[in-house]
């Protein structure tokens, strides 16, 4: 009998452990899913900031590049550099075949000839000298040094040939590669080459479509959000207000997209593709959030605030906005900061409103063609090309870790300024 | 020009604000008992000053464009021309006026554009009077107004009152046009497609309507076959349903770990870092979906000697499930703490252990909350567009094999709107028609999920 109970007893507690452990490892997976997420994405992303250089001596020969003597400034601004950058890149192997030729012009990305120019408009002297100028590698180079291409594989199934890799291979012996800091990734825009490609447009889309956002959103939800709470009857009328609201907090963000599409652009015949109507779009996202953040930091300032300002004589409309609001406005502003966050990664909805074509230009207006960071990973991670998907990764650690700093700040505000009643 | 007006009109109200607080010390220095703050008369003015302005700038603005192009048609009245070709005529005539035109000129069209530019000259001068006219009656009416026996508190917190309720009707208009812009598409492509065909149609192919010439009459018969959202719907809901098979057992036992076993300072990190997956966009999970999760099945499945899709609805739904993980967790979590201390403590004294309480006390009692917080998840799963259209295939393969690829509502909608659309096309109505369905099943699952919750909280409340 008392073994019986005994038995009974230790398979309850065996049944309470096994649960506890159940309770652990979920704990333990889903933060592992995170490790392993984070990881991933940084081993793939960080050599994206980092890129390589060909260091190629080129002779500034006038006559290749079809100067008189003593050009003048404007001369050299005119001057055609496409034949001496030719020039440079074929002395590498003056032996070169007309095929080999074409491999190792596709050795530096197509801004080599921009790159030469520069140089010389820095230094007129140079003209009939010789110098070291560090020209961008192509992609496929940049992953080669990287070590992140394979060069086991036969030549046909490589983008290098095995004519690139050995004149490469002699550049490293010479110490006429380098990698330095890839600074053109935060001020380039997009390109169809992996090497030049950056995320100057598509961060100066987002910062756009956040300031519209912002601008709309953030007055319209504060207001709607003090007539709610403070001056609203109770009646249908409001509490269908209220139901709309909290039910659009859950509407999917694809669902905004077709409605910018068919209202802003459609029917307002807004032009596509702008970070105003992608503006727009977000706002009517993060409209709910707001309220809902604002009025439940409204509903926690505590009623004696409100009682003694009546006391004084102050109207409705003074101790909303003279007492009630400036006392929840670190509760509001943290709301909005994680709202625009949350906007900020968003990227359903812009690709229906046309924010996902291919932009060269960095936007400068609200009405210029953009996209945003989001969908600039889309974008590239659709790309067939290997160097692509260390750009996507890191362009997504920098989204993650805007997004990390934005909600940090969030935090530290409402620490700061929170009050305690 | 526009910007000028609009600078001048907010400068103006500055301006008046200081003018009508002047003249309210003016009447208090002839100590005379003022009705409201000095500084509620500089809003008074200001009010008068901007608000009539504003109205009759936007009024303009929105309908200056239609007038013009009306008066600009009517010279082509009453000679046969067709809409599209007369909306045709004025883009040139818009174009050719802005000297950017590079086609045929013909004399009519130059006519028309100087009778454009004129017009709009017109328009612009007699903008720039109106509203100063205004401006100027506003505020001299409203300076009148401004005298010690007249209130001007009252009629600005009214005004303000207005303004404030019009904020809030944002949340009705969001909805009103979320609602008739779906609708309204949705009709139209009803009206080619018989609702039957699209609600059991087996044939999803989209791509079939896409080159139709828009001067023909429209053939329903050429789609029969090509709109029918069977393997959509089946594709959806496999998807979440694989997503949730991730994330309830794992949700729901972090959340019930979390509120019953955790230590304060286990569950004061574990819970923010939890709810950091919650904040990570989901592009990026897309994009993880797809580099690692789709290639590393792949291999385990090559290595087992299964046929696996890169692309696989388990390497979308799997990614998706981990998404929703801290939904689930967050909100099981609250539910749970809710439960009253009362009920286990009953339990305990009955000598049950802590997972007996919570099996057979905690969680029955909680099962409402739960239940909403899965239909929130569920929600997610439905809605979630980004991590399909990256991880899973775009066809629409009617499987429910978790190794090949699937589509989803989201992901359909979103291969057919990318890129140019052509409205009054079968195929863009048919991505608001699938819209349409995501939007009313989401609804009537947020709508469902709130009211159980709700009820829930009454309960113990």
């Amino acid at each position: 009998m008392n073994k019986n109970k005994e038995k009974l007893l230790n398979s309850r507690y065996r049944a309470e452990k096994r649960f506890q452990f159940y309770g652990k490892s979920a704990i333990f997976l889903a933060l592992l899913f995170l490790t392993i997420f984070i990881f991933k994405i940084f081993s793939t992303g960080y050599t994206a900031f980092q890129k390589t250089w060909l260091i190629v001596p080129v002779t500034f020969d006038a006559e290749t590049m079809y100067l008189d003597e003593n050009p003048s400034k404007e001369d050299l601004k005119d001057a055609d550099y496409f034949d001496l950058a030719l020039q440079t890149m074929f002395d590498l192997d003056k032996s070169a075949s007309e095929k080999q030729q074409n491999d190792l012009k596709r050795m530096v990305s197509y801004f080599f000839e921009r790159e030469i120019k520069r140089e010389l408009l820095n230094d007129p002297s140079l003209i009939g000298k010789t110098k070291d100028v560090y020209l961008t590698a192509s992609d496929d180079l940049d992953q080669v040094f990287k070590g992140n291409y394979p060069r086991d594989l036969p030549e046909d199934q490589r983008r290098v040939t095995d004519y690139q890799l050995k004149i490469f291979d002699q550049l490293v012996e010479q110490g006429r590669v380098e990698s330095k800091f890839n600074l053109s990734f935060f001020t380039y825009p997009d390109s169809r080459e992996a090497e030049l490609a950056g995320i100057a447009s598509s961060f100066m889309g987002s910062i756009f479509s956040i300031l519209v956002c912002l601008v709309i959103a953030f007055p319209v939800a504060v207001l709607a959000a003090i007539y709610l709470e403070e001056f609203a009857p109770k009646n249908r009328f409001t509490d269908f207000i209220e139901v709309n609201i909290n039910n659009l907090a859950a509407v999917p963000s694809i669902i905004f997209g077709l409605l910018g599409l068919a209202v802003f652009i459609n029917f307002f015949g807004m032009p596509r593709s702008v970070p105003l109507v992608g503006g727009l779009v977000l706002s009517l996202m993060t409209l709910p959030t707001i309220i809902i953040a604002t009025r439940s930091s409204l509903q926690s300032v505590p009623p004696s605030i409100r009682e003694a300002a009546l006391a004084m004589g102050a109207s409705e409309m003074q101790v909303v906005f003279q007492h009630l609001l400036p006392s929840a406005m670190p509760g509001i502003f943290t709301g909005t900061i994680i709202g625009l966050a949350r906007a900020f990664g968003e990227s359903a909805p812009l690709l229906l409103i046309g924010m996902v074509a291919f932009i060269v230009d960095i936007p400068a207006t609200f009405t210029d063609p953009a996209t945003a960071l989001p969908v600039q990973i889309y974008i590239w991670a659709d790309s067939p090309e290997r160097a692509f998907v260390a750009k996507t990764s890191a362009a997504t650690l920098i989204l993650i870790s805007l997004l990390i700093l934005i909600n940090l700040a969030a935090v530290l505000l409402r620490k700061r300024y929170e009050v305690k009643w | 020009m526009n910007l000028v007006i609009f600078i001048f009109i907010v400068l103006l109200g500055f301006t008046s604000y200081y003018f009508g607080r002047k003249k309210a010390y003016s009447i208090q220095a002839t100590n005379t008992r003022l009705t409201a703050l000095p500084q509620f008369y500089g809003y008074y003015l200001a009010i008068w000053c901007a608000i009539p302005a504003f109205i009759i700038y936007s009024l303009w603005a929105i309908f200056e464009p239609s007038i013009v192009k009306l008066i600009i048609l009517s010279d082509y009245s009453n000679q046969g021309y067709l809409d599209d070709e007369l909306n045709l005529i004025y883009e040139k005539t818009k174009s050719l006026s802005r000297g950017q035109f590079s086609g045929e000129i013909t004399p009519y069209l130059e006519t028309s554009a100087e009778k454009y530019l004129n017009l709009r000259s017109i328009a612009q001068n007699s903008k720039v009077v109106l509203i100063l006219a205004i401006i100027i009656a506003s505020i001299v009416y409203g300076y009148k107004r401004i005298s010690s026996n007249n209130r001007t508190r009252e009629p600005v917190e009214k005004f303000l009152n207005a303004v404030l309720f019009t904020a809030s009707l944002a949340a009705i208009l969001t909805t009103i046009g979320i609602v008739f812009s779906l609708i309204f598409q949705t009709i139209d492509f009803f009206k080619v497609i018989p609702l039957f065909d699209f609600i059991f149609g087996t044939h999803w192919y989209p791509a079939k309507a896409f080159v139709r010439d828009a001067s023909e009459p429209l053939d329903p018969s050429m789609y029969s076959d090509t709109f029918g959202a069977v393997p959509i719907f089946a594709g959806t809901f496999f998807i979440a349903l694989i997503a949730m098979c991730v994330a309830i057992p794992i949700g729901l036992m972090s959340g019930i770990y979390l509120a019953e076993y955790a230590s304060t300072k286990v569950r004061q990190y574990a819970k923010p870092l939890i709810e950091i997956l919650a904040g990570i966009p989901t592009v990026v999970y897309g994009f993880f979906a797809a580099l690692t999760v789709g290639p590393f099945l792949k291999d385990i499945g090559t290595a087992m000697g299964l046929e696996v899709s890169a692309e696989s609805a388990l390497a979308a739904g799997g990614v998706m499930g981990i998404m929703i993980i801290p939904f689930i967790s967050s909100l099981s979590d609250d539910v749970i703490t809710s439960v009253p201390q009362g009920l286990r403590d009953g339990s305990y004294a009955m000598g049950a252990t802590k997972s007996e309480t919570i099996k057979k006390v905690i969680f029955p009692a909680a099962l409402p909350g739960i239940v909403g917080s899965i239909l929130l998840g569920v929600s997610r799963a439905v809605g979630e567009t980004m991590i399909v259209v990256m991880a899973s295939g775009l066809a629409a393969n009617l499987t429910f094999n978790p190794l090949e690829s699937t589509s989803t509502i989201t992901a359909q909608i979103v291969v057919i709107l990318i890129g140019d659309q052509a409205f009054g096309d079968p195929k863009t109505q048919a991505a608001f028609a699938l819209g349409m369905t995501l939007f009313l099943v989401t609804l009537s699952l947020n709508i469902f999920a709130l009211r159980v919750v709700k009820k829930y909280r009454e309960k113990y409340e």
